[in-house]
């Protein structure tokens, strides 16, 4: 199908962007990389008033390293980031996660915060950002705001985002536990996951992170030598995992008392 | 700040193919549609049309992308690159072509322009992939015909003749 038809503006500054927003608020949507976008306007599932191109302005397309931090711009896209040199000594969790969103095709136009702004429950950039409590920086023309994962990711598609409010960059802090493993099922590589599941080991301090159960990512923190499948049981039944039609709730339970411990296991084999 | 109102048709100009060509377009007009219909290129090939099958892959600035998920209006000042790009002037095949060809890589061809496309975004890239890497490009792809195996054949083949062929189509 055609989307619904649009305006469209392509922005040459953060300041076009946040003006907009102010004056048109929800019926204004951001074009990042369009990869989900674009899907649901040919579906018909969204019909903005008017769409907001960032692609063109610079100030978006940076990865910078600063405090600690690696800060990576709105325009950024996701092979983008998977090719920066510095990924896998300082990010090491997310560049296991990286190769599992969409496909190398999807992966060159989707961006990094789009993702996040998006906030599937199934998707590996959201469940990346809540593992390693990083944070989410909002413009608008009222200022600048940074919120944590954890108070940014709501819910199913919902995040804390203002109507008013451009998603400009998300920051991840720079990993000092680099034993890391990430794992998915989904019905074909790069589909929606069913379920992700990563781990990061330091010492003997686990951090397990769950996505495509609840309507957010989940992180739950264990450490090791317990009973960690009597653990992931209780995870499970407390996710209880959504139903929809890849997998049944009972599955997803399922696949996290599977897929979980041998997470884990990788995690705390791994050299790192 | 470009901008363009949903009942506007604005000049959109790429460079296809090393031509410089331009259209007139609407805000919501799909750059596959726009590549078919208003540049007549029909090469590409539209099937799902929301990013999963992905016939309609063309290289945005050398890069593989899902036409059916960027706007017309995005590719403006930009360059295409499309399947009718492969083949030289007298029709020959280039290597990746041919090798689908040697190992029955397509049969009834309609998802075939968009595999030829990511490939060789992926094998410029990556000059010698490994057989899971190529089926992990492969994994953006939907053949009903082939079963995929004949496709990895033919891409690993391509890649091992890439160094003969420097220079060549890209």
């Amino acid at each position: 199908m055609k989307p619904h038809p649009f305006d469209y503006v392509c922005a040459d500054t953060v300041d076009e962007v946040t003006t907009l927003f102010a004056e048109h608020g929800d019926a204004a949507r951001v074009l990042a990389g369009g990869q989900s976008l674009l899907a649901l306007l040919n579906l018909r599932l969204l019909e903005p008033a008017l769409l907001i191109d960032i692609n063109r302005i610079a100030e978006l397309s940076e990865i910078r390293e600063a405090g600690g931090k690696v800060e990576v711009g709105a325009a950024v896209t996701q092979n983008r980031l998977l090719a920066w040199p510095g990924l896998k000594e300082k990010l090491p969790f997310l560049a296991a996660a990286l190769p599992f969103v969409g496909h190398f095709q999807t992966r060159n136009k989707g961006t990094v915060c789009g993702s996040v702004a998006h906030n599937d429950p199934s998707s590996e950039i959201p469940l990346s950002l809540a593992m390693l409590q990083g944070e989410v920086v909002l413009r608008s023309r009222r200022g600048t705001r940074t919120v944590p994962a954890s108070e940014f990711q709501l819910g199913m598609l919902t995040t804390a985002r203002k109507p008013d409010e451009l998603v400009t960059a998300v920051r991840f802090p720079v990993q000092t536990a680099c034993r890391v493993a990430f794992r998915e099922v989904a019905r074909r590589h790069g589909d929606f996951a069913i379920i992700a599941v990563g781990a990061v080991a330091d010492g003997n301090r686990i951090r397990l992170g769950v996505g495509g159960m609840a309507g957010r990512p989940s992180i739950r923190e264990f450490t090791a030598g317990g009973d960690l499948a009597d653990a992931i049981n209780t995870l499970a039944w407390e996710l209880e995992g959504y139903e929809d039609q890849h997998a049944s709730s009972r599955m997803r339970r399922d696949l996290l008392r599977r897929v979980g411990p041998a997470v884990i296991e990788e995690a705390l084999q791994c050299a790192g | 700040m470009r901008r363009v109102n949903r009942d506007q048709r604005s000049r959109v100009s790429v460079k296809l193919n090393g031509r410089n060509v331009s259209a007139e377009a609407e805000p919501r007009m799909l750059l596959s549609d726009f590549i078919r219909q208003a540049l007549g290129a029909t090469g590409t090939h539209v099937g799902c049309e929301h990013g999963v099958c992905g016939c309609c892959t063309v290289l945005l600035d050398g890069v593989a992308v899902r036409s059916c998920l960027t706007l017309a209006m995005q590719a403006d000042g930009r360059e295409l690159t499309t399947v009718e790009s492969l083949a030289g002037a007298d029709g020959a095949l280039n290597a990746l072509q041919q090798a689908f060809r040697k190992y029955h890589a397509l049969q009834c061809g309609f998802c075939t322009p968009g595999i030829l496309m990511s490939f060789t975004d992926f094998l410029r890239r990556n000059p010698k992939p490994s057989e899971a890497q190529v089926i992990e490009v492969l994994s953006g792809h939907i053949c009903r015909c082939t079963g995929y195996v004949g496709i990895v054949s033919a891409v690993l083949e391509a890649a091992g003749s890439v160094d003969s062929n420097a220079g060549g189509k890209p």
